[in-house]
This record gives C-alpha cells, sequence and structure tokens, in this order.
C-alpha cells in the first residue's frame, strides 16, 4: 500500500516494478520514448537537409557558428547529470531515501547549469543576428536543440515536483516507480544530446 | 490496489548479498561512465586535431552509437533482462528506430533547397 512503511530489510528487489502500478508505469515511459525517438529523428532530418540553407547572402553558415568549447562544458554537465540520477537509483535499491533526494538534487543542478548555458548560447545567437526567422538554417536549428531544450525544462520541473511533494513521505512502493520513470526520461535527455552534439556542433565545425 | 505487494523481510544473508550485488552493480556503472566520458573526450579532440572530415565524420558517428548504446542498455537497463515488459520495450524502441530511419534518409537523400 501507499502508507505501508518500508526498511531496507523488508524493501523488495525491483521495488519500483513490484506493484502494477510500478511495471505500468515502467512500461509506459519507454513506449512514450519510442514515440519521443521519432519525433527527434524528424527534427535531425530536417536540421541535415536544411544546414547552411537560406536566402541568397546569408552570412551565417555552421562552420563559423558554432563553438567547441561551449558545447563540451555542456556535453560535460548533461553526462555527469546522468550519472548523478544512476546514483539516485542506486539509494533507491537500497531504500535510502536521503540519498535518493540528494543525488536528484544534485541532478536537478546539473541540468540547470546546462539549460543556462543553452539559453546564453540562443540569446547570443539572437543578438548577432541569428534569430528564428533568419533563415531555413536558423529555424531548423532552434527546433531541434529547442526542442531538446524544452525536454530538459520538462525533466527538471518533473524532479524538481518529485523531490518536493515526496520530502516528508518517504520511500515507498508508490513513489519509487515515479523516480524510476524521472531517471528513466533524464537519461534519454542525455541520448538525444549526444547525437546534437555529434551531429549539430562537432559535424557543423568540419563545416 | 495497484500499489499493493507481499511485504517480506530479507534474511541477513541475503540482505548482505543484496546490498553487494547493488554496490557491485554501481561500479560498472560508473566504469561505463568513464568510457562515455572518453569517447567524448575522443570525439572532440579528433574534430580539433583537423584531420579530413571524410575521416572524422564516420569515426564521431560511430562513437556517438557506441554512447548511445551504453546509455541505453546500461544508464536505461535495457540489459536487464527480467524487468517487467522488457522484451516489449525493445521491440518498440528497435522497431521505432527502423520505421523513422527511412524517414531519415529520405530527408537527407532526396529533399533539396
Amino acid at each position: 500500500m501507499e502508507h505501508t512503511k518500508f526498511t531496507p530489510q523488508t524493501w523488495p528487489d525491483k521495488a519500483e516494478q513490484a506493484t502494477m502500478e510500478g511495471r505500468n508505469k515502467f512500461v509506459g515511459i519507454w513506449i512514450f520514448i519510442c514515440s519521443d525517438i521519432t519525433l527527434f529523428a524528424s527534427v535531425f532530418a530536417t536540421y541535415l537537409s536544411l544546414k547552411d540553407k537560406g536566402p541568397a547572402g546569408m552570412e551565417f553558415s555552421a562552420a563559423e557558428l558554432f563553438e567547441l568549447p561551449l558545447a563540451f562544458v555542456m556535453t560535460m554537465l548533461l553526462l555527469t547529470s546522468s550519472l548523478t540520477s544512476v546514483y539516485a537509483m542506486y539509494h533507491l535499491k537500497n531504500h535510502n531515501f536521503k540519498g535518493v533526494q540528494i543525488w536528484m538534487s544534485i541532478t536537478v543542478l546539473l541540468g540547470l547549469g546546462f539549460l543556462a548555458l543553452e539559453i546564453y548560447e540562443f540569446y547570443h545567437y539572437v543578438h548577432i543576428g541569428f534569430g528564428y526567422t533568419q533563415s531555413a538554417f536558423s529555424s531548423a536549428f532552434f527546433t531541434l536543440v529547442g526542442t531538446h531544450g524544452l525536454h530538459v525544462v520538462i525533466g527538471l520541473v518533473w524532479i524538481v515536483c518529485l523531490i518536493v511533494r515526496n520530502a516528508k513521505r518517504g520511500l515507498n512502493l508508490y513513489n519509487a516507480p515515479k523516480y524510476y520513470a524521472a531517471s528513466i526520461f533524464w537519461h534519454f535527455i542525455d541520448v538525444v544530446w549526444v547525437f546534437i552534439f555529434t551531429v549539430v556542433y562537432l559535424m557543423g565545425v568540419l563545416g | 490496489m495497484g500499489h499493493d505487494t507481499h511485504v517480506q523481510a530479507k534474511s541477513k544473508k541475503q540482505f548482505e548479498y543484496d546490498r553487494h550485488h547493488n554496490a557491485m552493480h554501481m561500479r560498472k556503472q560508473v566504469i561505463n561512465f568513464a568510457i562515455m566520458i572518453f569517447l567524448t573526450f575522443v570525439a572532440f579532440a579528433v574534430v580539433v586535431a583537423d584531420f579530413s572530415p571524410y575521416f572524422i565524420k564516420p569515426v564521431i558517428l560511430l562513437l556517438a552509437g557506441i554512447q548511445v548504446v551504453l546509455q541505453l542498455y546500461s544508464f536505461m537497463h535495457m540489459d536487464d533482462k527480467k524487468a517487467s515488459h522488457m522484451g516489449v520495450i525493445a521491440t518498440f524502441v528497435w522497431s521505432g528506430v527502423l520505421i523513422i530511419f527511412p524517414v531519415f534518409l529520405t530527408f537527407v537523400t532526396i529533399i533539396w533547397w
């Protein structure tokens, strides 16, 4: 039950999938991720076919626009936040609620750092004249990276809600699947970013 | 109802075994993370090192592919065969990839500006 109190000794293996509700959430988040795969594949394909395309005399190209140091720092932040949420799931398995909350909070902080850099990057581009409507290239770029950024925002709001709402509840079979699903979603955000930094930034710099 | 399960205390031996098992699993995850960080460094390094783009592009795409498989199977637990409905999940993920790949291919080959 939602109100059953557990100790580390009575906490079941695979607690996040010990109940019907938990198993449903687990399959549900994955089916959502599959639909998200198709969404991102479409915006990636759009970006690749419109890369560097736009009105004649367009002054911006991927090779001149993108800066690797910023992309590198963003990649490191997001990759590390993926590991910290793995730590949170490790503590979830051991029924250490404090550990779950602390590591999820670190994940949120790293995610916020990533988001801040992305906002700075977008602001910088718009400031130098590379706005959303500037060219087919700029629209495709902001749609792709912005869709990922929106996923980061949703993930952050989701995890913060979990941390706040469950702060006094402690770990039980009702909220364990919720933490688990959020962590899987967060990893998926990282999966998409791996392709973004490779296809947009690294291959963009190559021209 | 949906949140019900049978509550049973573990024996001391079982508890210690599970703790150890979890710790070992976490160590494996950290190693996988180290591999991902290393691959990221390599990807950035080959671009900065200024090799021929015909060499760099396939290499960094391959590195991205390895990283994604590591994420899916290690961090997102697709390697966990005992997880509920893992067969269904794997089918959905890979058929999603299979269905969208021709769309992707079409966009980058026969659509032009």
